[in-house]
């Protein structure tokens, strides 16, 4: 019984020395397809990005316009008030 | 004014999701894979870049001579455009040289021009926004400027060792990848012209906003 006690250590060091770091790099020509990188999302990404981009610089001059044309027509109010009752004051800018 | 971009912007996103269907017919390129089909959705952007900054130098010249609105309302919306166009480029070719080159970005002549013309129109942009009066003279110039270094990313390709493609990959495209990719190029076109439209028209009503403004305080 006292001999298994060693062997048992000296068998967990030769399996503990077996699973050390590679040693070597083994050349090969081309990788496995599923070690390879797959193209399909960056695909999907590319044409993902061309629509958000759009997407949000059309919506933000929308918004731009909108803002700006209902401000015009709040001015042009402002400016008819007055002139029909004399005198209250020039438009402030918001 | 509206009313006017809408038909363009109906017309270039009916171009823009049929043309992922054309795009997928189109045959695959020797030594490359599916990573190749960006290429569709990277030329168009990256041509329409160089062509909007030398609009926007010439627009922006003609204003220093002339100094008339309209020519400031078009080169500060070719600038935006500019830019816009430029970060669709700056992302989808990284997307695509991650397959094909191993890395998202290289500091290659070609990457390296582009990104310096994107950050010069980047600068114009920002100047027009915090340069206050006066900004618009000043970005006008730095536009002439951008568009003075076009041609050199152009043919950066052709003057310096890179492992981009060159120039001489689209005017020889065979009939099968060609057509696919001037369908996409029409419909990133139509959208440029329609949001300069768009873009010069806010300009145009902000300064008609600012007219009033000051024919009210007097």
């Amino acid at each position: 019984m006292k001999i298994i006690y060693p062997i048992v250590v000296l068998l967990m060091n030769v399996a503990a020395l077996a699973q050390q770091g590679q040693s070597e790099f083994q050349p090969v020509t081309e990788i496995p397809a599923s070690e390879q990188m797959p193209s399909a999302p960056l695909v999907i990404a590319a044409y993902a990005f061309v629509w958000l981009a759009f997407v949000v610089y059309v919506w933000t001059m929308w918004r731009k316009l909108g803002k700006v044309e209902q401000e015009l027509q709040t001015l042009a109010t402002q400016i008819v008030k007055p002139r029909s009752t004399q005198g209250e004051g020039t438009p402030k800018r918001p | 004014m509206r009313k006017a971009v809408v038909p363009f912007f109906v017309l270039a996103g009916l171009i823009f999701m049929t043309a992922p269907i054309l795009i997928a017919r189109a045959p695959f390129a020797a030594g490359m894979g599916l990573d190749q089909k960006i290429f569709y959705f990277h030329m168009p952007p990256a041509m329409l870049m160089l062509l909007s900054a030398i609009f926007c130098g010439l627009i922006s010249a003609t204003f220093l001579v002339k100094r008339r609105p309209l020519y400031d309302w078009m080169g500060y919306a070719a600038a935006e455009l500019t830019v816009l166009y430029g970060a669709i480029a700056m992302v989808t070719g990284p997307l695509w040289a991650r397959k094909a080159w191993g890395v998202w970005w290289v500091w290659d002549p070609r990457l390296t021009m582009s990104f310096l013309l994107w950050m010069i129109f980047i600068s114009y942009i920002l100047l027009r926004r915090y340069g206050g009066p006066g900004s618009e003279v000043l970005a006008a110039g730095l536009a002439v400027f951008g568009m003075a270094t076009s041609p050199f990313v152009y043919l950066s390709v052709n003057i310096w060792r890179t492992i981009h493609p060159l120039t001489t990959v689209v005017p020889t495209l065979p009939v099968d990848f060609a057509f696919p990719l001037w369908y996409s190029f029409t419909g990133f076109l139509l959208f440029y012209v329609a949001l300069l439209t768009l873009r010069v028209s806010v300009e145009q009503q902000r300064a008609l906003l600012d007219q009033l403004y000051l024919e009210s305080e007097e």
